[in-house]
């Protein structure tokens, strides 16, 4: 019996694993499971190859010192892993994912940066080499950056003038210089590691000026390229489990990169290369007419507690402020008292699409509360007060009237056909595409000014004394 | 033109497996609703950790006295490993949200 065959089906298992992982992913009541299969999938082709693979030409050799740095490396990494996972709390989830997607990334570069040498003079491997090495390198100074932005360190888009040509000066280069590295093979690593600081660069460049609202969208855009210098390292190795498992995530990635799109309406290229938020807010500022008007939180309890309908339309700035767990108990205290409330949830609301019902499933609010766009829309009309927490950009008309707009042509929640309007925000500040919202000035609508947490806090306190 | 044919003759076996796979993972996650999207993006992004299985494979073909090697592949195995088990690990506790309401 070979050795070799029981991993091949080690192999085989995990890929197996891996698609029906993702197909389970994709269904409400299966996720769960099908995220736990990938994992023993994962586990069984991590075990297999530190016992029983062996190159080819027999390079490969177990000294219980290699044994055991791997396995040290493996207890390190878990730890690690599992501590942040686990403690990290649901608002910081994206950039979480970000931060690993930028991991895998750079093991990819690394594998790149330590295979070169033992490849020369062949100019097939050396090219999935090079292009693994660029790509990991790219998505991890990416994800990084990515990272930073969505922890607000970064705030700012920053734009360097010209930066779209610049940008693709800069990538052309990046391919002609890692196609004439695998054409020359230089001998010296020196002009490797010359590519991987460039790819770096690009990776930074390519991240830096794409706003904030658009991070989710980048970040499935770097998650498949991470698969793809995975299945890059595969095609080196030969490796079947790395090459279906980069690959899936590669295209699956990508198709969910557009389905994001699809739901702000804007097209890929749109996000990587038209500026969210540049010069044209600065135009449609200026058209403001009509005041912002204050509404005390006595005002807006007497309202919400007489209403029929109160719509509530959860955005960042809840998550910001932790206020799931107390716009929950508003809303039982609503109930009690015979208003209907439900939850309009805008496919992008939050910094992620599906983020917003991840929090207020984590406070308890049940799924039927939960009602998505099309649905809640027809809704507004019929609706007495609408609660317009921390969300600014999904319920900015410019979206429907301002073909200047960054944000025109996406759909937003009609909250202007209901009959009143509070918005809480911490300041009269732009949202996250940095734009101004006509909302704001609109006869029917009333600022509620103030964190969320602490104003809902007050405004159950307050209900509950009449 | 000669050694781009024997290139992909030689590696036939890989490049059928990369076209299915392709239309697999498109087809796979065909239709998922937005609520799931960060979910399975966080789970597709796990799977991508499987790169780890290459770091350990240039681990276990570095001869012992490469003491910078062993090094840089001692990182990558650590760097995999974060994506892997960090992936996992925050579906998992996204999932529980979700599970809790049914």
């Amino acid at each position: 019996m070979e050795i070799k065959y029981i991993l091949d089906i080690i192999y085989l298992i995990a890929s197996v694993t891996f698609v029906l992982g993702l197909k389970m992913l994709s269904h409400p009541d299966t996720a769960r499971k099908g995220n736990i299969y990938a994992a023993f999938g994962m586990t069984l082709a991590i075990i297999g190859t530190i016992f029983l693979y062996n190159h080819s030409d027999g390079h490969t050799t177990r000294e219980p010192i290699k044994i055991i740095l791997i396995l040290a490396a493996i207890g390190v990494g878990t730890v690690a892993g599992w501590f942040t996972a686990m403690r990290v709390q649901m608002t910081k989830m994206p950039e979480l994912v970000s931060l690993f997607n930028g991991m895998g990334g750079a093991c990819a570069a690394i594998i790149g940066l330590m295979e070169y040498e033992h490849n020369l003079g062949q100019t097939g491997a050396l090219t999935t080499i090079i292009a693994g090495l660029i790509i990991g390198s790219v998505s991890f100074s990416g994800s990084i950056i990515a990272f930073l932005k969505l922890n607000e360190t970064m705030k700012k888009p920053i734009r360097i003038p010209k930066y779209n040509i610049l940008n693709t000066v800069v990538m052309i280069a990046l391919v002609l210089f890692g196609a004439y590295i695998v054409y020359a093979q230089p001998e010296h690593l020196f002009l490797v590691v010359l590519l991987f600081v460039f790819a770096l660069v690009y990776g930074v460049l390519f991240v830096i000026p794409i706003g904030g609202a658009d991070m989710p969208v980048v970040i499935s855009l770097l998650n498949s390229f991470t698969g793809l210098a995975a299945a890059f390292g595969g095609f080196l190795y030969q490796n079947q489990v790395m090459l279906t498992g980069g690959i899936l995530v590669g295209s699956a990635g990508t198709i969910l990169t557009l389905a994001m799109c699809k739901a702000m309406n804007r097209p890929l290229s749109n996000v990587i290369f038209g500026a969210f938020g540049g010069g044209s807010a600065a135009g449609s500022g200026a058209e403001v007419n009509g005041s912002i008007k204050d509404i005390s939180i006595s005002d807006t309890a007497i309202l919400m507690n007489y209403a029929k309908k109160v719509v509530i339309v959860p955005g960042y700035g809840l998550a910001v402020a932790q206020a799931q767990h107390v716009i929950h108990e508003l809303e039982l205290l609503l109930e009690e008292r015979g208003v209907e409330v439900v939850y309009a949830i805008h496919p992008v609301a939050g910094r992620m699409p599906g983020h917003m019902n991840v929090l207020l499933a984590e406070s308890n609010v049940s799924y039927d509360k939960l009602v998505e766009m099309e649905d809640i829309n027809p809704q507004f009309a019929t609706t007495d007060v609408v609660l317009v927490v921390g969300a600014n950009d999904v319920v900015n008309p410019a979206a429907k009237t301002d073909p200047s707009s960054p944000i025109f042509g996406m759909p937003i929640l009609d909250v202007e056909n209901a009959t009143n309007i509070i918005v809480n925000k911490r300041s009269m500040n732009a949202g996250y595409a940095g734009i101004d919202n006509l909302l704001f000035y609109q006869p029917k609508t009333s600022m509620l000014f103030g964190d969320a947490k602490g104003v809902l806090a007050k405004l159950v306190t307050e209900l509950k004394q009449m | 033109m000669n050694q781009l044919l024997n290139f992909l003759g030689e590696n036939i076996q890989m490049i059928y497996i990369i076209i299915l796979s392709v239309f697999v993972g498109v087809e796979v996650i065909g239709k998922v609703p937005a609520v799931l999207h960060t979910p399975l993006m966080s789970g597709a992004n796990a799977i991508h950790g499987v790169v780890i299985v290459g770091a350990i494979i240039v681990m276990l073909n570095t001869p012992t006295d490469n003491i910078l090697a062993l090094a840089l592949g001692f990182v990558a195995v650590v760097l995999g490993t974060l994506n892997v088990v960090g992936g996992f690990a925050v579906t998992d506790r996204m999932l529980e949200m979700f599970k809790k309401k049914k």
